[in-house]
Protein backbone atom coordinates (compact mmCIF):
# COMPACT_ATOMS: atom_id res chain seq x y z
CA UNK A 1 0.00 0.00 0.00
CA UNK A 2 1.73 2.84 -1.11
CA UNK A 3 1.56 6.56 0.78
CA UNK A 4 1.65 10.29 -1.05
CA UNK A 5 4.66 12.38 0.17
CA UNK A 6 5.13 15.61 -0.82
CA UNK A 7 8.61 17.16 -0.65
CA UNK A 8 9.96 20.60 -0.49
CA UNK A 9 13.18 20.62 -2.22
CA UNK A 10 15.79 23.42 -1.97
CA UNK A 11 18.92 23.80 -4.37
CA UNK A 12 21.00 26.34 -3.55
CA UNK A 13 24.69 26.74 -5.26
CA UNK A 14 27.40 26.05 -3.38
CA UNK A 15 29.11 28.85 -1.27
CA UNK A 16 31.77 28.65 -3.40
CA UNK A 17 30.17 29.45 -6.28
CA UNK A 18 29.96 33.17 -7.21
CA UNK A 19 26.51 34.11 -7.67
CA UNK A 20 26.01 37.55 -9.79
CA UNK A 21 22.13 37.49 -9.63
CA UNK A 22 22.29 37.14 -5.85
CA UNK A 23 24.75 40.17 -6.21
CA UNK A 24 22.81 42.09 -8.00
CA UNK A 25 19.73 41.37 -5.77
CA UNK A 26 22.00 43.16 -3.14
CA UNK A 27 22.84 46.30 -5.21
CA UNK A 28 18.95 46.64 -5.89
CA UNK A 29 17.82 46.41 -1.95
CA UNK A 30 20.57 48.55 -1.14
CA UNK A 31 19.59 50.98 -3.54
CA UNK A 32 15.62 50.84 -2.03
CA UNK A 33 17.89 51.55 1.23
CA UNK A 34 18.34 48.24 2.82
CA UNK A 35 22.31 48.92 3.25
CA UNK A 36 22.69 46.38 6.61
CA UNK A 37 21.74 43.22 3.78
CA UNK A 38 25.34 41.48 3.67
CA UNK A 39 24.43 38.82 1.01
CA UNK A 40 21.80 37.10 -1.19
CA UNK A 41 22.21 34.25 -2.58
CA UNK A 42 19.58 32.49 -5.44
CA UNK A 43 18.35 29.51 -5.29
CA UNK A 44 15.62 27.04 -6.28
CA UNK A 45 12.24 25.47 -4.67
CA UNK A 46 11.02 22.55 -6.17
CA UNK A 47 7.83 20.93 -4.72
CA UNK A 48 7.44 17.10 -5.43
CA UNK A 49 4.28 15.17 -4.99
CA UNK A 50 5.32 11.46 -5.20
CA UNK A 51 3.97 7.51 -4.12
CA UNK A 52 6.29 5.62 -2.01
CA UNK A 53 5.82 2.59 0.15
CA UNK A 54 7.37 3.94 3.27
CA UNK A 55 8.99 7.65 4.25
CA UNK A 56 12.45 6.07 3.43
CA UNK A 57 11.67 4.69 0.26
CA UNK A 58 10.67 8.12 -0.57
CA UNK A 59 13.49 9.51 0.76
CA UNK A 60 15.90 7.65 -1.23
CA UNK A 61 13.84 8.03 -4.25
CA UNK A 62 14.22 11.60 -3.71
CA UNK A 63 17.93 11.66 -3.27
CA UNK A 64 18.26 10.26 -6.61
CA UNK A 65 15.79 12.53 -7.87
CA UNK A 66 17.66 15.26 -6.67
CA UNK A 67 21.89 14.06 -7.64
CA UNK A 68 20.94 13.15 -10.95
CA UNK A 69 18.62 15.98 -12.50
CA UNK A 70 17.26 18.59 -9.76
CA UNK A 71 20.81 19.69 -8.30
CA UNK A 72 24.35 19.49 -10.07
CA UNK A 73 26.38 18.26 -7.44
CA UNK A 74 29.36 20.49 -9.10
CA UNK A 75 27.84 23.69 -8.62
CA UNK A 76 24.74 22.85 -6.17
CA UNK A 77 23.55 21.74 -2.58
CA UNK A 78 19.74 20.69 -2.15
CA UNK A 79 17.93 19.79 0.95
CA UNK A 80 14.68 18.50 1.17
CA UNK A 81 11.76 18.22 4.12
CA UNK A 82 9.13 15.47 3.52
CA UNK A 83 5.32 15.38 4.52
CA UNK A 84 3.38 12.55 4.50
CA UNK A 85 -0.88 12.63 3.76
CA UNK B 1 33.64 12.19 -43.27
CA UNK B 2 29.86 12.38 -42.19
CA UNK B 3 28.52 15.12 -39.41
CA UNK B 4 25.03 15.03 -37.41
CA UNK B 5 23.68 18.18 -35.89
CA UNK B 6 21.23 16.84 -33.12
CA UNK B 7 18.74 19.15 -32.52
CA UNK B 8 16.46 19.41 -29.43
CA UNK B 9 13.27 21.73 -28.95
CA UNK B 10 14.78 25.01 -28.48
CA UNK B 11 18.27 24.78 -30.03
CA UNK B 12 19.28 27.20 -32.70
CA UNK B 13 22.65 26.93 -34.20
CA UNK B 14 21.63 23.55 -36.42
CA UNK B 15 21.08 25.11 -39.54
CA UNK B 16 24.32 27.39 -39.34
CA UNK B 17 26.71 23.56 -38.50
CA UNK B 18 25.07 22.12 -41.56
CA UNK B 19 25.83 24.84 -43.78
CA UNK B 20 29.42 24.85 -42.99
CA UNK B 21 29.94 20.96 -43.00
CA UNK B 22 27.50 20.43 -45.88
CA UNK B 23 27.58 23.97 -47.64
CA UNK B 24 31.07 24.73 -47.31
CA UNK B 25 32.65 21.74 -46.52
CA UNK B 26 30.79 19.32 -48.76
CA UNK B 27 30.68 16.98 -46.37
CA UNK B 28 27.19 14.40 -45.88
CA UNK B 29 25.61 16.02 -42.88
CA UNK B 30 22.03 15.28 -41.51
CA UNK B 31 20.18 16.14 -38.32
CA UNK B 32 19.62 14.47 -35.96
CA UNK B 33 16.44 15.18 -33.69
CA UNK B 34 16.59 14.27 -30.22
CA UNK B 35 14.15 11.17 -30.15
CA UNK B 36 16.27 9.21 -32.49
CA UNK B 37 19.00 6.92 -31.04
CA UNK B 38 20.86 5.55 -34.08
CA UNK B 39 24.38 7.11 -34.35
CA UNK B 40 26.14 4.51 -36.22
CA UNK B 41 25.83 6.04 -39.45
CA UNK B 42 27.74 9.19 -37.70
CA UNK B 43 31.33 9.99 -37.64
CA UNK B 44 30.54 13.31 -36.29
CA UNK B 45 28.25 14.20 -33.23
CA UNK B 46 27.68 17.79 -32.72
CA UNK B 47 25.42 19.21 -30.29
CA UNK B 48 24.69 22.74 -31.23
CA UNK B 49 23.90 26.11 -29.52
CA UNK B 50 20.63 27.53 -28.73
CA UNK B 51 18.27 26.86 -25.49
CA UNK B 52 17.69 22.99 -25.64
CA UNK B 53 14.41 22.49 -23.94
CA UNK B 54 14.36 25.71 -22.58
CA UNK B 55 17.03 25.72 -20.76
CA UNK B 56 14.24 25.08 -18.45
CA UNK B 57 16.07 24.06 -14.74
CA UNK B 58 19.51 24.47 -16.03
CA UNK B 59 21.20 24.86 -18.87
CA UNK B 60 21.72 21.52 -20.87
CA UNK B 61 20.01 19.38 -17.99
CA UNK B 62 16.99 17.93 -19.76
CA UNK B 63 18.66 17.08 -22.73
CA UNK B 64 20.84 14.96 -20.99
CA UNK B 65 18.60 12.44 -20.85
CA UNK B 66 16.98 12.53 -24.46
CA UNK B 67 17.36 9.09 -26.31
CA UNK B 68 19.92 10.71 -28.78
CA UNK B 69 21.99 11.96 -25.61
CA UNK B 70 22.16 8.17 -24.51
CA UNK B 71 23.59 7.40 -27.90
CA UNK B 72 25.84 10.52 -27.87
CA UNK B 73 27.49 9.01 -24.36
CA UNK B 74 27.83 5.25 -26.63
CA UNK B 75 29.35 7.22 -29.57
CA UNK B 76 31.79 9.31 -27.48
CA UNK B 77 32.82 6.14 -25.23
CA UNK B 78 33.67 4.28 -28.17
CA UNK B 79 35.75 7.37 -28.81
CA UNK B 80 34.33 8.67 -31.40
CA UNK B 81 34.48 12.67 -32.30
CA UNK B 82 31.91 14.92 -30.17
CA UNK B 83 31.82 18.19 -30.60
CA UNK B 84 29.39 21.10 -28.17
CA UNK B 85 29.26 24.24 -29.12
CA UNK B 86 27.39 26.37 -26.20
CA UNK B 87 24.70 25.18 -25.04
CA UNK B 88 26.27 21.85 -26.43
CA UNK B 89 28.86 22.94 -23.99
CA UNK B 90 26.36 23.28 -21.46
CA UNK B 91 24.75 19.47 -22.59
CA UNK B 92 28.09 17.44 -22.77
CA UNK B 93 28.80 18.92 -19.13
CA UNK B 94 25.42 17.64 -17.37
CA UNK B 95 25.91 14.60 -19.59
CA UNK B 96 29.52 13.97 -17.75
CA UNK B 97 30.92 13.80 -21.00
CA UNK B 98 32.87 16.90 -19.74
CA UNK B 99 33.99 17.80 -16.46
CA UNK B 100 32.74 21.17 -14.58
CA UNK B 101 29.67 23.17 -15.43
CA UNK B 102 29.07 26.40 -17.13
CA UNK B 103 27.25 28.99 -14.96
CA UNK B 104 25.94 33.05 -15.04
CA UNK B 105 28.67 35.60 -16.48
CA UNK B 106 30.55 37.22 -14.02
CA UNK B 107 29.20 40.72 -15.27
CA UNK B 108 25.67 40.19 -15.40
CA UNK B 109 25.02 40.60 -18.98
CA UNK B 110 24.10 37.85 -22.30
CA UNK B 111 27.47 38.63 -24.10
CA UNK B 112 27.17 38.74 -27.45
CA UNK B 113 30.38 39.42 -29.06
CA UNK B 114 33.40 38.47 -31.12
CA UNK B 115 36.52 37.83 -28.76
CA UNK B 116 40.12 36.86 -28.90
CA UNK B 117 41.02 33.39 -27.84
CA UNK B 118 44.22 31.55 -27.53
CA UNK B 119 44.45 28.43 -29.16
CA UNK B 120 46.37 26.26 -26.42
CA UNK B 121 47.89 23.16 -28.32
CA UNK B 122 47.24 21.76 -31.96
CA UNK B 123 48.02 18.28 -31.55
CA UNK B 124 44.58 17.21 -31.06
CA UNK B 125 42.07 16.64 -34.04
CA UNK B 126 40.40 19.50 -32.75
CA UNK B 127 43.61 22.20 -33.18
CA UNK B 128 45.25 20.75 -35.65
CA UNK B 129 44.40 23.27 -38.13
CA UNK B 130 45.88 26.16 -36.12
CA UNK B 131 49.60 27.16 -34.39
CA UNK B 132 50.05 27.11 -30.93
CA UNK B 133 49.44 30.28 -29.15
CA UNK B 134 47.63 31.14 -32.16
CA UNK B 135 44.87 34.08 -31.45
CA UNK B 136 42.11 33.69 -33.46
CA UNK B 137 38.57 35.95 -32.99
CA UNK B 138 35.28 33.85 -32.97
CA UNK B 139 31.90 35.37 -31.83
CA UNK B 140 30.03 34.05 -28.45
CA UNK B 141 26.74 34.49 -27.06
CA UNK B 142 25.57 33.79 -23.79
CA UNK B 143 24.32 34.42 -20.54
CA UNK B 144 25.67 31.31 -18.44
CA UNK B 145 28.70 30.08 -20.08
CA UNK B 146 31.44 31.38 -17.05
CA UNK B 147 33.23 27.77 -16.78
CA UNK B 148 33.21 26.80 -13.14
CA UNK B 149 35.06 23.35 -11.37
CA UNK B 150 36.35 22.93 -8.15
CA UNK B 151 39.96 22.80 -7.54
CA UNK B 152 41.14 19.63 -7.76
CA UNK B 153 39.15 18.84 -11.64
CA UNK B 154 40.67 22.63 -12.33
CA UNK B 155 44.23 21.56 -11.33
CA UNK B 156 44.11 17.95 -13.16
CA UNK B 157 42.15 20.03 -16.24
CA UNK B 158 45.84 21.76 -16.41
CA UNK B 159 47.78 19.17 -15.62
CA UNK B 160 46.71 17.22 -18.25
CA UNK B 161 46.68 19.81 -21.04
CA UNK B 162 42.42 19.70 -21.45
CA UNK B 163 42.22 23.18 -21.72
CA UNK B 164 41.94 24.11 -26.00
CA UNK B 165 41.29 27.34 -25.85
CA UNK B 166 41.41 30.61 -23.29
CA UNK B 167 40.04 34.18 -23.57
CA UNK B 168 42.52 36.50 -23.89
CA UNK B 169 43.59 40.08 -25.10
CA UNK B 170 44.49 40.70 -28.52
CA UNK B 171 48.40 39.52 -28.33
CA UNK B 172 47.01 36.29 -26.69
CA UNK B 173 47.42 37.34 -22.76
CA UNK B 174 44.75 35.40 -20.74
CA UNK B 175 44.16 38.15 -18.68
CA UNK B 176 41.14 39.03 -16.45
CA UNK B 177 40.53 41.76 -18.36
CA UNK B 178 39.79 39.70 -21.24
CA UNK B 179 38.22 36.95 -19.41
CA UNK B 180 34.65 37.56 -21.32
CA UNK B 181 32.37 36.07 -18.69
CA UNK B 182 34.89 35.43 -15.35
CA UNK B 183 35.45 31.78 -16.27
CA UNK B 184 37.94 29.84 -14.28
CA UNK B 185 41.51 30.38 -15.56
CA UNK B 186 39.77 31.71 -18.48
CA UNK B 187 38.50 28.54 -20.22
CA UNK B 188 36.49 28.89 -23.37
CA UNK B 189 37.05 25.49 -24.34
CA UNK B 190 38.15 22.08 -22.90
CA UNK B 191 38.06 18.61 -23.80
CA UNK B 192 38.06 14.96 -22.32
CA UNK B 193 41.40 13.31 -21.16
CA UNK B 194 40.81 10.96 -24.40
CA UNK B 195 40.85 14.31 -26.63
CA UNK B 196 37.92 12.59 -28.29
CA UNK B 197 35.09 15.11 -26.76
CA UNK B 198 35.83 18.61 -27.71
CA UNK B 199 33.17 21.35 -25.64
CA UNK B 200 33.37 25.17 -26.20
CA UNK B 201 31.13 28.19 -25.33
CA UNK B 202 32.72 30.33 -28.73
CA UNK B 203 30.75 29.63 -31.90
CA UNK B 204 33.25 28.27 -34.82
CA UNK B 205 30.41 27.58 -36.75
CA UNK B 206 29.83 31.60 -37.16
CA UNK B 207 33.07 32.46 -37.95
CA UNK B 208 33.72 29.59 -41.11
CA UNK B 209 32.01 31.82 -43.93
CA UNK B 210 33.76 34.35 -45.48
CA UNK B 211 30.01 36.01 -46.00
CA UNK B 212 30.28 36.64 -42.00
CA UNK B 213 33.07 39.00 -42.43
CA UNK B 214 35.33 36.15 -40.04
CA UNK B 215 36.50 33.18 -41.27
CA UNK B 216 38.92 32.25 -37.85
CA UNK B 217 36.40 28.99 -36.58
CA UNK B 218 36.44 27.20 -39.65
CA UNK B 219 40.31 25.51 -39.20
CA UNK B 220 38.35 23.80 -36.54
CA UNK B 221 36.05 21.94 -39.58
CA UNK B 222 38.64 21.68 -42.27
CA UNK B 223 41.19 20.38 -39.39
CA UNK B 224 38.74 17.40 -39.10
CA UNK B 225 39.07 16.31 -42.80
CA UNK B 226 42.74 16.83 -42.77
CA UNK B 227 43.93 14.84 -39.37
CA UNK B 228 41.02 12.13 -40.61
CA UNK B 229 41.26 11.56 -44.52
CA UNK B 230 40.32 7.42 -44.30
CA UNK B 231 36.58 8.98 -43.70
CA UNK B 232 36.83 12.25 -45.53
Amino acid sequence: MTQKYQAQIYVTLRPSVLDPAGTAVQSGLSHMGYTNVDQVRIGKYVEVTLNADDEDAARQQLDRICDELLANPVIENYRFDLTGS
Amino acid sequence: MKFGVVVFPGSNCDRDLVWVTQGLLNQPTRLIWHEESDLSDIDVVVVPGGFSYGDYLRCGAIARFSPVMQSTLDHARAGKLVLGICNGFQVLTEAGLLPGALVRNRDLNFICDRVPLRVERTDLIWTGGYQKGQVITVPIAHGEGSYYADADTLNELEDNQQVLFRYCDANGNATPESNANGSLNNIAGICNRQGNVLGMMPHPERASDQALGCVDGFALFEGLLKAMPAIA
